[in-house]
């Protein structure tokens, strides 16, 4: 019961504190990185509580995916009043910080693996029976069964993102010679190939 | 205050919503930053739902779960493509220079 009051106020207290770096920080990079630092500390702590496989789909999709697209795009639009580089250059604007997450995230995990084999006796209310199955087994039993019309729907909004994404950022540029495949492969030789009489000491011109 | 509860979990949750609403009001500088406050609002949603979840022991709320999850990973990516053609077209996503619409 002490194990679990200890998890929840240090995780509890890191993302809470981070969240409040993210909309108070001065650059958009350092609120990206603390946004990474709240969002690994909530699937921390969604692992110790009984949820492993979502705390692991956080871990994936948030930090691994939206977070990372955050920075992209925060790195591209030049927004961030980036003044140095990383770490070519006296200081770097970015490194305190991003020190800072990292060696928060690692303690993190070291705290979760640590806490790992005390897990069972973290959730004495829990009332899930967390023993016989796992939680990932109990969600993939409702899930793909009950549930799989909006398992389905979930993947078609999905695909209606990706395409409006693609299509919203995509331009047609002028003037850069693309390869056409349709052009190439629709090519007859009575389009692309001249016979010409050649005459003696005369050769062909081939440009005209 | 040993002993952690569903209110534990509950209070969490409305702290980090609470500080997503107001990264989204107290936020001049740009859009991104909105952004991101909507997936702090999206990740208290997740809290509530997985603790109650949990401590209730229904597994239904981890299945709602995910699918927040995958509509707050659409809008961000249907969010931040718009941001990137704005910025091509205006030059600029600071917050007040958007007003476009004279809101």
């Amino acid at each position: 019961m002490i194990a679990h009051s200890i998890f929840f106020y240090f995780f509890s207290i890191i993302a809470i504190f981070s969240s409040l770096m993210v909309i108070t920080s001065r650059n958009t990079i350092n609120s990206v990185f603390f946004l990474i630092l709240d969002f690994i500390s909530v699937g921390c702590l969604f692992i110790m509580v009984g949820a492993e496989f979502l705390g692991m789909i956080i871990l994936i999709v948030y930090v691994g995916a939206v977070a990372v697209l955050f920075l992209f795009v925060v790195m591209m639009l030049n927004v961030a009043e980036q003044k140095q580089s990383w770490f070519i250059g006296k200081k770097s604007t970015h490194l305190p910080t991003g020190l800072i997450v990292s060696v928060l995230i690692f303690f993190e995990l070291l705290v979760v693996v640590g806490g790992w084999k005390y897990k069972d006796n973290l959730m004495s209310s829990s009332t899930l029976d967390i023993s016989s199955i796992s939680n990932t087994h109990q969600l993939g039993l409702v899930m793909y069964t009950d549930y799989i019309l909006y398992f389905q729907l979930a993947g078609v909004i999905l695909l209606l993102s990706m395409i409006g994404a693609i299509l919203l950022t995509f331009r047609e540029r002028s003037g850069v010679k693309k390869q056409s495949y349709f052009k190439q492969i629709s090519r007859s030789p009575e389009s692309s190939i001249e016979l010409k009489e050649v005459d003696s000491n005369k050769g062909v011109k081939i440009d005209d | 205050m040993i002993e952690i509860g569903l209110g534990h979990y509950l209070s969490l949750g409305a702290i980090i919503f609470f500080l997503g609403v107001m990264g989204i009001f107290l936020n001049r500088k740009n859009v991104i930053v909105i952004l991101m406050s909507i997936e702090l609002i999206l990740l208290a949603v997740n809290i509530n739902l997985i603790s109650f979840s949990i401590f209730s022991g229904d597994i239904v709320g981890q299945i709602f779960t995910m699918l927040t999850l995958t509509v707050a990973s659409a809008e961000a990516a249907i969010g931040l493509a718009i941001i990137v053609i704005y910025y091509r077209n205006k030059g600029s996503i600071r917050v007040e220079d958007i007003h476009g619409m004279k809101g």
